[in-house]
């Protein structure tokens, strides 16, 4: 491949810890949760209750009070917000603090061209189609809104995020379930690296916390449903209680650039996306393969193309869902993958603090990667009391820990059978 | 039936997101108070509700002005 790489200059979050990238960041290394019972509609009939909102001014997701709460108002008027699902909206906020962080607001119309966007969702305007099926179901076709269709299109996260920079380059989109957020950094690093931009705002965006998409999981058996009373222990990746996931929503917006483009203009560097592997089970629709052996590839794929040698991987982000099955597949395959270099190694799960963002995982975790290596320090696995499992590695449980990270793994894989496996390194 | 501008008005205002001292009758939808095709439908839609009428789409199609949507509402109330 080419000799162009690929750096982060800038990050946006909002997550169920907070509203904001440092917020976000401080909550989690200070081991908070961002779960609870969810609020914005009544879960009762649900076997599943709980859920990681996002916090709100307005009081939703428990932000009552809380200064680092969610304010639609600051990134879309009234008018916008009819035209955008709620992922969309999350979208266009972390977005915005992607590219202020990045100070990236070309004026240059060849500049502009040179941006792209690449915003991915696992399943997009899921509580827009659900609304406007009952409307349709209840009062007929002349009753369904002209803004329907575009609020619920997975892709008009890039599409509104283009139209409110201006930015003309590659505009696209990812679905690949849980692995989305991730397909979105590594393929967006291509386009980089291929020539086609030299900034590329990517990432990812979910948001489905709502009766449907509860009541879907639910049905696939696939979420928590032993701590409904106890919201915050719920989440709890390796540990031997855990039973399944805890839906989290938000976004995560990174900027990708050209190394040599960000150094021209002296930008602010995280770190440098070095490696990209994906592959896929071919084995089930929802299960992961035996010991995660499409996992497996894609890990020793990035590695092998982000040329650094193993042993420089300190942390691993795992995907770590809290399912019985999927975390202990996963963390065996990472031992098998880095060897005897596993007991020098950390690996933790943020689900168990922001829950499984979906479409958006992929993409807060690889930026909490990034922020690892900013700060050297690792965010901890809250709730893992017991593992039910022996490792070599170190699960970090409970508390974050201090430690050299010298480059990072983000691991995704998602329904379908479909897996990705980012590397992060630190830039010299 | 002066009411009907005041309705309309405030439909507008909030459909649109523009301040009220524009939506006057002469004023255009599209031209003075930054609607889309797809805003106009969505404004239609609200008229409807309002008024509780039924907008034929091709009377729709002549509606440009803010006078337009009242002398037609006016018309079918």
């Amino acid at each position: 491949m080419s000799d162009r790489r690929v750096v982060i200059t800038g990050i946006g979050i909002v997550s169920p810890l907070a509203a904001t990238r440092e917020a976000t960041w401080e909550r989690l290394i200070a081991g908070k949760s961002g779960a609870g019972r969810i609020d914005t509609f009544d879960p009762e009939d649900m076997p599943c209750k709980i859920a990681f909102q996002v916090p709100w001014v307005t009081g939703r997701g428990g932000g009552e009070g809380d200064p680092e709460a969610f304010d639609s108002e600051k990134f879309v008027s009234k008018k916008e917000m009819r035209r955008i699902d709620e992922f969309i909206l999350y979208a266009l906020a972390a977005a915005e603090e992607a590219v202020e962080d990045a100070n990236w607001r070309p004026e240059d119309e060849e500049e502009k061209e040179r941006t792209g966007v690449l915003i991915g969702s696992g399943i997009g305007g899921l509580e827009s189609i659900y609304e406007t099926a009952i409307t349709l179901h209840e009062h007929g076709p002349r009753k369904v809104s002209p803004f329907f269709i575009p609020s619920a299109l997975i892709n008009l996260a890039s599409g509104q995020v283009s139209i409110k920079y201006g930015f003309k380059g590659p505009n696209h989109s990812v679905v690949t379930a849980c692995a989305t957020g991730a397909h979105a950094i590594g393929d967006s690093s291509r386009l980089i690296k291929y020539g086609d931009a030299d900034v590329m705002i990517a990432g990812g965006a979910e948001a489905v916390i709502g009766r449907i998409g509860i009541a879907g999981f639910c049905a696939a058996k696939a979420m928590s449903t032993n701590f409904n009373d106890t919201p915050e222990k719920a989440s709890r990746p390796y540990d031997k209680d855990r039973d399944g996931f805890v839906m989290g929503e938000g976004a995560a917006v990174l900027v990708l650039e050209e190394y040599e483009h960000a150094k021209a203009r002296g930008a602010k560097i995280y770190a440098e996306v070095s490696g990209y592997g994906l592959t896929g089970d071919a084995y089930h629709i929802t299960a992961p393969a035996e010991g995660a052996e499409g996992g497996y590839r894609a890990m020793k794929m990035a590695l092998k193309n982000s040329g650094i040698d193993p042993t420089e991987i300190d942390y691993v982000n795992a995907h770590g869902t809290s399912t019985p099955k999927g975390d202990e597949g996963e963390a065996g395959a990472v031992e098998r993958a880095f060897g005897d270099h596993a007991s020098n190694m950390s690996m933790s799960s943020t689900k168990s603090a922001v829950g499984h963002l979906l479409g958006a995982a992929g993409a807060i975790e690889s930026a909490f990667c990034a922020l690892a290596i900013r700060d050297q320090v690792m965010p901890p696995t809250l709730n893992l009391d017991n593992p039910s499992f022996e490792t070599k590695l170190d699960l970090i449980p409970h508390k974050a820990k201090k430690g050299r990270v010298r480059a990072a793994m983000s691991n995704s894989f998602g329904f379908g059978g479909t897996n990705a496996s980012l590397v992060l390194r630190e830039v010299k | 039936m002066s009411d009907v501008l005041e309705r309309v008005k405030k439909i507008v205002v909030d459909n649109l997101d523009v301040e009220g001292d524009k939506v006057v009758e002469s004023a255009s939808f599209i031209d003075d108070l930054g609607a889309d095709s797809l805003d106009l439908v969505e404004l239609v839609m609200a008229f409807e509700e309002e008024f509780n009428i039924e907008i034929p789409d091709d009377v729709q199609e002549s509606i440009r002005t803010v006078g337009d949507a009242v002398t037609h509402i006016k018309a079918h109330i």
